[in-house]
């Protein structure tokens, strides 16, 4: 450890200039403009803005397509969260269990979704369920199943858009089980099989409570994506049919940009902030409790 | 003789390397429904029932982006993109060695906000990011594109994680034979750090190729399109011809899956590193 010199400073100021000014500075903006009725006219020349107190907040919570924005991401989270997190928790459990170079080759292609970029993929997905020309209807037609809307009905919408991020969400948290599961030590599975464990058993007695704190860690960085839910439902369906899939992120961005109303959008914004910050707490507080005997 | 549990046990795990095998098979499925598509006529990509491979293979669609529509150009700006991100790598590495190794006034301060910044959502940073760099006039221009996302809290979080485990015996030996703290950084740091440098250019790779909010945003002009946003156009014509869309979408998503594929253990490995166990 050095101390008393320049150096660090010059080490860390390009990166704390870029994260201060892309990081920090736009929360003090957000809450600044969400205290306006900022619009385009406002962009142009700042003397067109004015102050408005907290009308922008009040205009929110009189707000049906809020509500209902806020209504959606809440179904979102809860489809999508569990999904996530059961299903590359077991996948990374049986890739683990499995040896030998196949089950190694395989890991590729549970990874790959993680990394594809969402614009070209939901282009793929819209293919896949276009109605009339899609492979899941013809596939559906061989067990005599009619023209399904995927992407045209609104509650079918829903968890059609839900899919594709839990198809893309499920590697990186595959990775994570993963090398969690590599920090588990063999001596404690060879002793419970000694004692006659098997395998299930010691799965659920030994393993999953070592990996307690992957599993929170997953679960709390997951809700979070699911609450900032944006790319599938923006590309896939621009939040259609009539605002089905329109998730909070989604509302903000046609709010600010579609519509240019930059200072309720920014208060729009900070409700989620709070709504993430505060559920992110509360899943802290429990951890924590939890860990208590 | 083999007892009866050790072939109930080999039983079982035929049987999830199957269900492994169904399931890797599903979700690369996607996948190679695009590639496949890319190769079809724009006829027999919307022929029902469909085919599982094209029947007359052709590289129609790639000639159409290239040269009717402006793929070169999307394609250009994109790596133009990925490149100014090696700026971020390097920030992040030289802000990651500046709290890894040095005991500084206000560093418990700074790194805590550097923590702090990965709470905050995009959605947040959205308006007022647009806001300061419309103030910068950078507003449609590539640097713009790629500043907001240039340097993570995350990352300089893993850099610093890594850094910290080199030993400072060996720092303070290269500052004895009397290298300069560049000199130290540059052929001693960098070279050490090398498993989080991989991990870190994958990562950065990935984001700044598949990026796709911020171009959308900043850029309001065609000529700085990236892939992303010139593939969000051409969503519009879905029942048109999606041929041409599963080839621009390949050119988007195989240049990722190569770099993936060979450097997957980084990825992994560097999970492992960061601690996050």
């Amino acid at each position: 450890m050095r101390r008393g010199t320049l150096t660090p400073y010059l080490l860390i100021t390009p990166a704390m200039l870029l994260l201060l000014a892309f990081g920090v500075l736009p929360i003090l903006v957000a809450a600044l403009v969400s205290l306006t009725d900022m619009n385009i006219s406002g962009l142009a020349n700042w003397s067109n803005v004015e102050f408005i107190g907290f009308e922008n907040y009040v205009a929110l919570a009189n707000d049906p397509d809020f509500w209902r924005a806020l209504g959606n991401t809440a179904l979102f989270g809860v489809i999508g969260v569990p999904s996530i997190v059961f299903l590359s928790l077991a996948v990374a459990l049986l890739l683990d269990r499995s040896d030998g170079r196949i089950a190694r080759a395989l890991r590729s292609f549970y990874f790959v979704p993680a990394v594809t970029g969402i614009v070209a993929i939901s282009l793929v997905w819209g293919y896949l369920y276009n109605t009339q020309f899609g492979l899941f209807n013809w596939v559906l037609s061989w067990f005599g199943i009619g023209q399904v809307q995927w992407l045209s009905d609104p509650w079918l919408a829903k968890f059609s858009v839900a899919l594709v991020a839990i198809w893309r969400g499920t590697g990186l948290n595959i990775i994570i089980f993963l090398a969690a599961l590599q920090g588990v030590p063999r001596e404690y599975r060879e002793a419970a099989a000694l004692d006659g464990a098997g395998e299930w058993r010691t799965t659920r007695s030994i393993v999953l409570p070592l990996l307690g704190f992957a599993i929170f860690f997953v679960t709390v960085t997951t809700t979070i994506a699911w609450l900032q839910f944006f790319d599938e439902p923006f590309v896939l369906t621009d939040g259609g049919p009539l605002g089905a899939t329109t998730s909070v992120s989604v509302f903000l961005y046609k709010e600010g940009f579609r519509l240019n109303q930059f200072g309720y959008a920014s208060a729009g914004s900070l409700v989620l902030f709070v709504i993430i910050a505060t559920i992110t707490l509360v899943q802290l507080r429990i951890r924590r409790r939890d860990e208590k005997p | 003789m083999r007892s009866p549990e050790a072939v109930r046990r080999r039983a079982v795990s035929a049987a999830i390397l199957a269900v492994l095998v169904v399931g890797a098979l599903l979700t690369a499925f996607p996948l190679f429904w695009m590639v496949s598509g890319a190769f079809k006529p724009q006829r027999e990509a919307i022929d029902y029932p469909p085919t599982l491979l094209p029947q007359e293979p052709t590289l129609d669609n790639f000639v159409h982006l290239f040269v009717e529509l402006d793929f070169g150009r999307y394609l250009l700006n994109t790596v133009l993109v990925v490149l100014i991100g090696a700026f971020g790598l390097l920030f992040m590495a030289m802000a990651g060695y500046g709290f890894a190794k040095f005991r500084f006034r206000g560093s418990r301060g700074l790194f805590f906000l550097v923590l702090a910044t990965l709470m905050i959502p995009v959605q947040v940073t959205m308006i007022p990011t647009y806001l300061i760099l419309n103030g910068m006039k950078l507003t449609n221009t590539l640097i713009g594109i790629a500043l907001p996302t240039l340097v993570s809290g995350f990352g300089v979080f893993l850099f610093r994680q890594f850094m910290s485990t080199i030993p400072d015996e060996i720092l303070e030996a290269a500052r004895v034979d009397g290298a300069g703290e560049l000199r130290t950084f540059a052929q001693i740091v960098l070279p050490m750090s090398k498993p989080i440098l991989a991990v870190q250019a994958v990562l950065a790779f990935i984001t700044g190729w598949n990026s796709f909010l911020w171009p959308l945003i900043i850029a309001s002009d065609q000529k700085l399109y990236t892939l992303s946003v010139g593939l969000a156009l051409l969503n519009q014509q879905l029942a048109v011809d999606p041929a041409l869309q599963m080839a621009a979408a390949s050119i988007m998503v195989v240049p990722v899956l190569l770099v993936f594929v060979l450097f997957q253990r980084y990825v992994v490995q560097g999970f492992a590193l960061s601690g996050l166990k």
